[in-house]
């Protein structure tokens, strides 16, 4: 276990190494930052002095030295547009972005397991023939869309819904802002999660019916009911659950993805977290920013596949963290 | 202890919640973007200055049709060639409780000079003196006409407030771009507004200043809560939702969805942004030819850009100057005339065409993008070939400080409200010493543009300096310096009951301070 964990935290490192190796090759391409620090009219002297003071006429060899002397104690460098550390505004987003993923991922297990199940069991049935027609739709339609929409009929039209922002946060743990303990703050946070899980639900609808159709098929399955098991004691006990193996493998790797799909909701709906933030930080030329957010990402990326494969062993005792002969 | 007060103040005013509720009037407001800092000297923008009407108030300030009325001056008058003298407003109190005396405007003016955004606004004025508590004393270098002009940037900050070194260390007056600072995150100005929260990006909240010197105002506005919301069409939705009261600015795409609501009403305005592009005479020798330079010109159709693309929401310019400008010149019309430019192009040479690059910003002004690929399809018609590309501004500028395409897009607004800023920065001849000329990416060079707008700065006649201006654009539009297309116009939305109309300019500083709300 504890090899396995160092081996992540080594791979972990690897990655957010290669990341700002990336990010500072990128660097000149991200624009001039002091275009949005100081007015269109200061002089071109001014200009070159800010540019001096920033550090960001030393050659890009100079200036990823001393990023990478900084990031190794922790200091990933100040934002330009919030005047904070990047981590610390990074950090401030964060329970923003993970609420609203959290919010999605919910529905779509809440949503997509019984769907898929259900048009699995029945496929014939005019429910499942509906669901999947529905999901081609879905799948097909771009989230600022289906964001736009929402905002159209269920705020502008019928008034039923805020059209942005997280509405009443609460504090807990004196730093986490929350949206899940007030009724304006889940108000709000409904339409956000309704956009951005509807990109991933047909997809993980499908999967499910899929994958439960093949383990339908299978010899213990058979073997279950020619033993007279109820077919609800078939269906969930032995079905099921080796249904969610490979839905638990690809559910890890779309929650990063989610993340990254974040950016679009976010800006839509005038969320407050961090995919909002880095589309600002681009415009703006907040380079430390954008540095960060992505090494940030990076970074969760590979908690996440971790988290996944402890999971993995959870539901499936026979697989082998450290990837050794047994 | 300023929290302190107010909190009594809060208390108090609790208590009497039960009978003042039903007059507490709060604007939930929503602009594109909020202001990158609450020092008002730390960058010259119009969230700034915006922020800087919101907060404090200047000597005098421009009214809705290009004029001036006096604000924190009670009267001024012209001394001499070089000297104005303001006399100040009595009474006036900061947010902190002090007292507003010729001192602030002092420490405001030695600031003002030290910032470098401000700084070159600044540049022409040697002193501002104090000559009793109640009177100041502008003095310029020479005698200079924008003497009211620059007032207008002239937001004494409470000298007090600002003076002595914070929890860090640092001088609480010092103006920092790169990171967070006292002035940056503190505020006491003379305004309507007391900053009571904020948060950077997010949310900031303003109540209305219980001193504020200007019992006559009609403004009714108690509380404002400042949310940017950066998505024209969210910014549009959560106005028709009922989410906010007023929305700035607003996409020509949503007017008809505001028109047609019976819950907003859609203010406009002209503006004085002028949208232009450059064509670079250094780097191609084509475009030093005055008749190719006219045959561009002549091949724009400016009017359908502002009918088709802006639906109407520009006004097409045949000259840099805006109606209301000294420089505005009635003769300058746009000129398309393609059958006028084929002819031009032929009597240059060059009745087969060339190819030209062409550079403009995808994200900058109001639909750039789709302008330049407009204008190329134009030029295509006098077989000049375009090659065009667009960029996000981050990446657009500094390819236009390498002067990167033989035609580049630039728009200007023009900080002092004049026709000389448009020349000094866009069209005179380039030159690093004097710093004129830094955003003339053609090269384009006159020496009669040169000299006249050099003389119109030291000009404080309005009638002659009025025909010195204009007598620049005349040269500008015979040689054909730039290829004018419109000035941008503005445009706010907000709730029915939001009477807005009053306040908005063509400066774009909303006087919130003054809002009714019914």
């Amino acid at each position: 276990m504890i090899q396995f964990l160092l081996k992540r935290l080594l791979q972990a490192m690897l990655v957010m190494s290669i990341i700002s190796i990336a990010c500072f090759a990128i660097q000149d391409s991200l624009g001039d930052p002091t275009r949005e620090m100081a007015a269109n009219s200061i002089s071109s002297e001014e200009r070159e002095l800010l540019r001096e003071e920033l550090g960001l006429n030393d050659s890009t060899i100079v200036q990823f030295g001393r990023f990478i002397g900084r990031a190794v104690q922790g200091d990933l460098g100040n934002s330009y547009f919030f005047k904070e550390p990047a981590m610390t505004v990074i950090l401030k987003k964060l329970p923003a972005t993970l609420e609203l993923t959290f919010a999605a991922s919910i529905l779509i297990i809440v949503i997509s397991i019984p769907l898929g199940v259900f048009t699995a069991i029945r496929p014939r049935h005019w429910f499942s023939r509906l669901t999947m027609a529905i999901s081609v739709i879905g799948i097909s339609i771009p989230v600022f869309l289906t964001a736009i929409g929402l905002i159209f009929i269920f705020s502008v039209t019928l008034g039923w819904m805020p059209s942005f922002g997280r509405g009443e946060t609460i504090e807990i743990w004196g730093y986490w802002s929350s949206n899940f303990f007030s009724g304006d703050g889940l108000l709000h946070i409904i339409m956000p999660a309704v956009a951005l899980s509807s990109i991933m639900l047909p997809l993980f609808i499908r999967l499910v019916r899929a994958e439960m159709l093949e383990v339908l098929s299978t010899e213990y399955v058979k073997f279950a009911r020619a033993k007279g098991l109820s077919s609800y004691k078939v269906y969930m006990k032995h079905a099921l659950k080796n249904t969610m193996l490979p839905v638990i493998t690809v559910g890890g790797v779309q929650i990063g993805i989610m993340v990254a799909y974040t950016i679009l909701t976010e800006s839509v709906f005038q969320w407050p977290g961090m995919g909002f933030m880095f589309l600002e930080a681009v415009n703006r030329s907040d380079i430390p920013l954008i540095t960060a957010y992505i090494m940030f990402v990076g970074f969760l990326f590979v908690v996440v596949n971790t988290l996944v494969d402890l999971l993995y062993g959870v539901i499936n005792p026979m697989v082998d963290l450290v990837g050794g002969n047994k | 202890m300023k929290n302190k007060l107010q909190l009594m103040g809060g208390l108090f005013c609790a208590g009497m919640l039960a009978f003042t509720v039903a007059d507490a009037k709060t604007l939930r407001l929503a602009y594109d973007a909020d202001p990158v800092t609450l020092d008002i000297h730390e960058q010259l923008s119009g969230g700034v200055l915006q922020l800087a009407h919101m907060t404090f108030d200047p000597l005098i300030r421009w009214t809705k049709d290009l004029g001036f009325e006096n604000r924190l001056a009670t009267s001024h008058e012209r001394l001499n060639d070089t000297t104005v003298r303001f006399n100040l407003r009595k009474g006036v109190k900061f947010h902190s409780g002090n007292p507003m005396t010729a001192a602030d405007f002092s420490w405001t003016f030695d600031r003002l000079k030290n910032s470098q955004d401000f700084k070159g606004i600044f540049t022409n004025f040697s002193a501002l003196n104090v000559i009793d508590d109640y009177t100041i004393d502008l003095v310029t270098t020479g005698p200079y006409p924008l003497v009211l002009h620059t007032a207008t940037y002239i937001f004494p900050m409470d000298r007090k407030f600002y003076t002595g070194t914070d929890s860090n260390g640092k001088d609480k007056g010092e103006i920092v771009k790169n990171g967070a600072s006292f002035a940056s995150t503190n505020v006491s100005g003379t305004g309507p507004f007391t900053v009571t929260s904020r948060e950077q990006g997010v949310k900031i909240e303003f109540e209305r200043f219980a001193d504020y010197w200007d019992k006559s105002s009609p403004g009714n506005v108690d509380k404002i809560v400042f949310t940017p919301i950066k998505d024209e069409q969210t910014r549009v939705a959560a106005l028709l939702s009922g989410g906010v009261d007023m929305i700035a600015p607003v996409s020509p795409n949503d007017f008809g969805q505001i028109r047609s609501s019976s819950k907003a009403d859609l203010v406009t305005k002209a503006g004085t942004r002028i949208i232009m592009f450059q064509m670079n005479q250094e780097r191609r020798a084509e475009l030093k030819d005055i008749r190719v330079r006219q045959a561009i010109v002549h091949a724009v159709n400016n009017d359908a850009i502002v009918k088709k693309i802006m639906k109407g929401f520009a006004t097409t310019a045949g000259q840099m100057s805006p109606k209301g400008y000294l420089g505005h010149n009635p003769k300058l019309t746009p000129r398309f005339d393609l059958q006028e430019a084929r002819n031009l192009m032929k009597e240059a040479g060059y009745e087969n065409g060339f190819t030209l690059t062409m550079m403009a910003p995808n994200n900058r002004y109001v639909n750039d993008d789709k302008i330049a690929q407009a204008v190329a399809v134009m030029l295509s018609k006098i077989n000049i070939k375009i090659d065009l590309q667009t960029m996000p501004k981050a990446q657009y500028w500094p390819m236009f400080d390498d002067r990167a395409a033989d035609i580049m897009m630039i728009g200007w607004h023009s900080d002092t409200e004049d026709s000389a800023n448009f020349n000094e920065f866009l069209t005179m001849t380039p030159n690093s010493d004097t710093g004129m000329g830094a955003y003339n990416s053609g090269n384009y060079s006159s020496s009669f543009v040169d000299e006249y707008t050099m003389a119109a700065n030291q000009e404080t006649d309005p009638a002659k300096r009025a025909s010195m201006l204009q007598a620049v654009e005349e040269r500008i539009y015979q040689e054909a310096g730039i290829i004018p297309l419109h000035w941008q116009n503005l445009a706010w939305a907000a709730r029915k009951g939001v009477n807005i109309e009053p306040i908005v300019n063509a400066m774009n500083f909303p006087y919130l301070g003054d809002l009714v709300i019914d």
